[in-house]
């Protein structure tokens, strides 16, 4: 075997988390290679410029929290990512109004004023018990997740830790939090504001990246995420990347070389290699090997261990588990490449709120229909649609005088009753503009190009499996300790050296980025204790 | 006779006034200077560091030297070399009393071998005067007769070779250049304050208006958006640029000794050029260079994680300032204290808390571990901060030539 192919560490998967964890591994002074299947690094945070001149975020399309320790660890300011803030969320209204929640907190007052007198009240009220709630929370996101059945020195530490910090809770706050760890979004919302598109609109950060409606449980939780960056010194942690998402992990590409991490694409993992419950390399589709006594795999669960590994090598219950984890898709994603910029009919015209983000959820109902059109295998015929023109705040994306419009829709399933085919993707691509040109009448003719990614199309394309755009439904049941599975949520697996990293790991979701970094920390901690215990850790110990 | 009015607006102010949506105004040099134009300023911040950006900057103080003896005056006044300056070509220099300290800087413009524009910040008639004995030179104070704008930003070059009969884009940082915008007569510099891609564009007041029209027309496609000074603070923070009165005093403006500093104690030993000519404050620099500085000019960079120990002591996440802060806050290192801090700010970009600081000689190493004073909760604390190298942030476009 030729020396080159062996490596302290191999990271399977060139998403943003993959590299993270390797530049944090490089940075630390392993040899480290990524493998990445497709022509270039990224995942589903990639730029493409499919169609000449126009440049996609094809799939993730914002930057959502971002950490910043990564952000100042890796210099990435210094590697080109740049993170113009997403100032505003526009509801447009079929009625031809709007509702408006703007960077400028009088702004937004006097726009839900409009609406509801009280609601612009208990809208001031809602945030600060949310900042409060997000600061409890915090600790969590930061720390590997203790196991509560079994804790061990660290375990009872780390719960120490959380448990102090909880205890500033007062009663009405526990009471919040809990309500929000177990009801509906809807539910909840219901319980602070009477303006439907509000409430919509605001439920919507719940049930992305879910298969449920506003109405399920378990789809509270996720509203308080909305609050998590404003704790973080980030201000409007919500942003684009100067460039597409593709910068993100450009940038992070860039940190990872400047510390000596190899890149490879067009380098698919055919199998991760064991030996005696030990990791020792993987090998590629075209037979090469790799060889290495620490692998990590950035790519999702399922994937991780039902199709790199061999499940016979894991515990039954744990392979259940795994099998069992929820990972539905629901969202599809549409971008366009638009020869004038659209212009909305609830406010023609230029001006800032094309900046900022349009969300299609005039009212609660609205979305939980658009849930009942996937529910029994179809697509909403009136989805619920999140959408951002990057071209507007970076004119790079675009030609001069054109624009880019990033759509995500959902709801979707990824079993389409009768399948996906190129006629049905068409069809569900001619759903998002019809809707969309109700509230924007001249983008049907300005439209040059479309591209349209079903859920098939995301597995297919980018590897997530059923499209799922976080690893792994952001639900209760599958976060912080049961991420993704019980016993296994530390970033180990049951196979020694073998380690994951992506966002089906704890906390997951969007571009964030801890799951990279804190799988790489705790890797590093393993390394230190073998050689501190004098061990090489020699696969067949 | 009519009072004069203490503040007026610029030969901008007929469109920059209704633009104001925030009605947040300021003073400089007694004109109206915008703040910020939108409600809040993060969009603006954002224009200069993705798009472009307009700044007006006409409040600035302007002198044209002309005549045989513009390159002596030049030379007599500003610390660098001054014969070395070709054509076309704009430096950035203080200027110094008698003792070595800074009066004020700016940017000397060589727009012929005995034509200059030269910038300021205070008042500098009396003081060019006064060194121009024995000269033949003209000395003309153009602050109210030429307007001037910033384009700033990483489209701003794009934006501007369309509406450009000149070749903007072979423009050098620090060139400067003649051309037409829009048939406008103009001076064009690549300089700004931002520590980006940028230029700064002078023309009589007279064209003040169709200049503003023309770039403001083209701008659209290039995301351009007019941007105020808090804006503009964030930049010139990261970039590290120093702000007159806030990070140093003008000597000639100082009530005590100990508030005037030399350009080696403001970082700016590289704008010193003891072997030109006879210049104001030669000696006392000479002198000086003999012997290391006792103080020095650098960035500092607060340390988050206690940052949000000093916060969680009353079970607060760090309250961080939305805007350059320009309060002196003490600095310490082995419990004492080494320095001060002068801006301070967060970093939009870096995610990283910055700020700009006087330090004793032996605490400036770039690296030293200091602590810096921050108030929480009206209670004194101290948070950790590293000596850093500024600028902070200095993207490649800056210098760049298509």
């Amino acid at each position: 075997m030729r020396a080159t192919n062996t490596y302290d560490a191999i990271i399977v998967g060139g998403g943003h988390n993959g590299l993270i964890n390797a530049a944090y591994l490089a940075r630390a002074g392993l040899r480290v290679v990524v493998l990445e299947r497709r022509h270039l690094v990224g995942g589903a945070a990639v730029t493409e410029e499919i169609f000449p001149g126009f440049k996609y975020s094809v799939a993730s399309y914002v930057v959502s929290l971002l950490r910043p320790e990564i952000i100042r660890d890796l210099q990435l300011a210094r590697h080109g990512l740049e993170i113009l803030p997403l100032e505003s969320t526009v509801t447009p209204l079929p009625n031809g109004d709007y509702l408006g929640r703007w960077a400028d907190h009088d702004q937004t007052r006097r726009d839900l004023y409009r609406h509801s007198p009280k609601d612009a009240e208990a809208y001031d009220d809602f945030a600060t018990l949310m900042y409060q709630l997000a600061w409890a929370v915090k600790p969590l996101l930061g720390v590997v997740p203790p196991d509560p059945i079994s804790p061990g020195l660290r375990d009872l530490k780390t719960l120490l830790m959380l448990g102090r910090h909880a205890r500033g809770l007062d009663e009405k706050r526990f009471h919040a939090l809990f309500k929000l760890g177990t009801m509906s979004a809807a539910d909840y919302l219901d319980e602070w504001f009477e303006s439907d598109p509000l409430k919509a609109t605001m439920s919507a950060s719940g049930i992305i990246g879910t298969f449920l409606g506003p109405r399920s449980p378990g789809t509270a939780y996720v509203l308080l995420h909305h609050y998590m960056g404003e704790i973080d010194g980030v201000f409007r942690a919500w942003g684009f990347a100067r460039g597409g998402n593709g910068m993100v992990s450009e940038s992070i590409a860039s940190a990872a070389k400047s510390h000596g991490a190899e890149i490879r694409t067009g380098a698919t993992v055919e199998r991760v290699l064991t030996r005696n419950g030990w990791v020792h390399g993987v090998v590629l589709d075209d037979g090469e090997e790799l060889t290495a006594k620490t692998v990590v795999s950035g790519v999702d669960p399922k994937r991780t261990f039902l199709g790199l590994l061999d499940p016979d090598e894991l515990p039954d219950d744990f392979a259940r588990a795994i099998r069992r984890f929820r990972i539905r898709g629901s969202s599809g994603k549409v971008n366009l490449s638009l020869s004038e910029a659209p212009e909305f009919s609830c406010l023609p015209g230029g001006g800032p709120h094309l900046r900022g983000a349009f969300s299609i959820s005039p009212s609660l109902d609205y979305l939980e229909r658009a849930y009942d059109d996937a529910k029994y295998g179809g697509f909403s015929h009136r989805p619920y649609m999140d959408i951002v023109i990057p071209s507007m705040i970076d004119p790079g994306m675009a030609p001069p005088g054109r624009h880019v419009m990033s759509i995500f829709v959902q709801y979707a399933a990824f079993d389409l009753k009768g399948g996906w085919d190129d006629a049905k993707r068409e069809a569900f691509g001619d759903a998002v503009v019809d809707t969309l040109s109700e509230y924007v009448p001249n983008l049907a003719d300005s439209i040059l190009h479309r591209q349209v990614l079903t859920p098939l199309d995301m597995q297919e394309q980018l590897g997530l499996t059923e499209g799922n755009i976080f690893h792994g439904e952001l639900t209760p049941q599958q976060l912080f300790f049961f991420r993704p599975s019980p016993a296994w949520a530390d970033y180990r697996t049951p196979v020694r050296g073998f380690y994951q990293c992506g966002s089906g790991t704890h906390p997951g979701g969007g571009v964030c980025g801890a799951s990279g970094r804190l799988a790489a920390l705790e890797i590093l901690r393993d390394l230190r204790r073998r050689r501190g215990a004098g061990t090489t850790a020699a696969p067949g110990r | 006779m009519r009072v004069p009015s203490a503040v007026r607006g610029t030969p901008f102010h007929e469109r920059t006034g209704p633009l104001c949506q925030a009605g947040n105004w300021r003073r400089w040099a007694g004109h109206f200077a915008a703040s910020s134009y939108e409600p809040t300023h993060e969009h603006e911040y954002q224009a200069i560091r993705s798009a472009c950006a307009l700044i007006d900057v006409s409040p600035l103080y302007k002198y044209r030297l002309s005549g045989p003896g513009a390159a002596a005056l030049a030379n007599r006044v500003v610390t660098r070399d001054v014969d070395r300056q070709d054509v076309g070509r704009v430096y950035y220099t203080p200027w110094c009393d008698a003792a070595g300290k800074v009066r004020d800087d700016g940017t000397l413009h060589r727009l012929g071998a005995s034509d200059f524009r030269l910038t300021s910040a205070e008042p500098t008639l009396t003081w060019l005067h006064e060194n121009a004995r024995g000269l033949d030179v003209n000395i003309e104070e153009e602050t109210e007769r030429v307007a001037a704008l910033a384009l700033q930003g990483p489209r701003s070059r794009d934006l501007l070779r369309r509406i450009t009969d000149g070749d903007v884009a072979e423009l050098r940082y620090f060139g400067v250049m003649s051309a037409r915008i829009a048939g406008i007569a103009a001076e064009i510099s690549r300089t700004g304050y931002t520590g980006d891609l940028g230029y700064e564009i002078w023309v009589r007041a007279a064209d003040a208006i169709p200049l503003w029209d023309a770039l403001t027309a083209a701008g659209g496609p290039f995301g351009l958006a007019p941007a105020g000074m808090l804006a503009l603070d964030m930049a010139r923070l990261e970039a590290g640029l120093l702000l007159v009165d806030v990070d140093f005093i003008p000597a000639h403006r100082a009530i005590i000794e100990g508030q005037k500093s030399s350009p080696y104690e403001l970082g700016l030993g590289w704008t010193v050029s003891l072997e030109a000519s006879n210049f104001v404050g030669r000696a006392a620099l000479r002198a000086e260079r003999a012997r290391p500085p006792a103080w020095r000019f650098r960035g500092i960079a607060l340390d988050w994680e206690s940052l949000e120990a000093a916060y969680a002591t009353v079970g607060l996440p760090p309250q961080l300032p939305g805007t350059t802060l320009r309060d002196s806050v003490p600095l310490y290192a082995g419990g004492r204290q080494v320095g001060y801090a002068t801006s301070r700010g967060w970093s939009p970009t870096l995610k990283t808390y910055l700020g700009l600081a006087h330090l004793e000689a032996e605490s400036a190493v770039v690296g030293t571990a200091l602590e810096i004073e921050v108030t929480v909760e009206h209670r004194r604390r101290r948070a950790g901060a590293t000596v850093a190298k500024a600028p902070f942030f200095d993207p490649e476009r800056k210098r760049a030539t298509p």
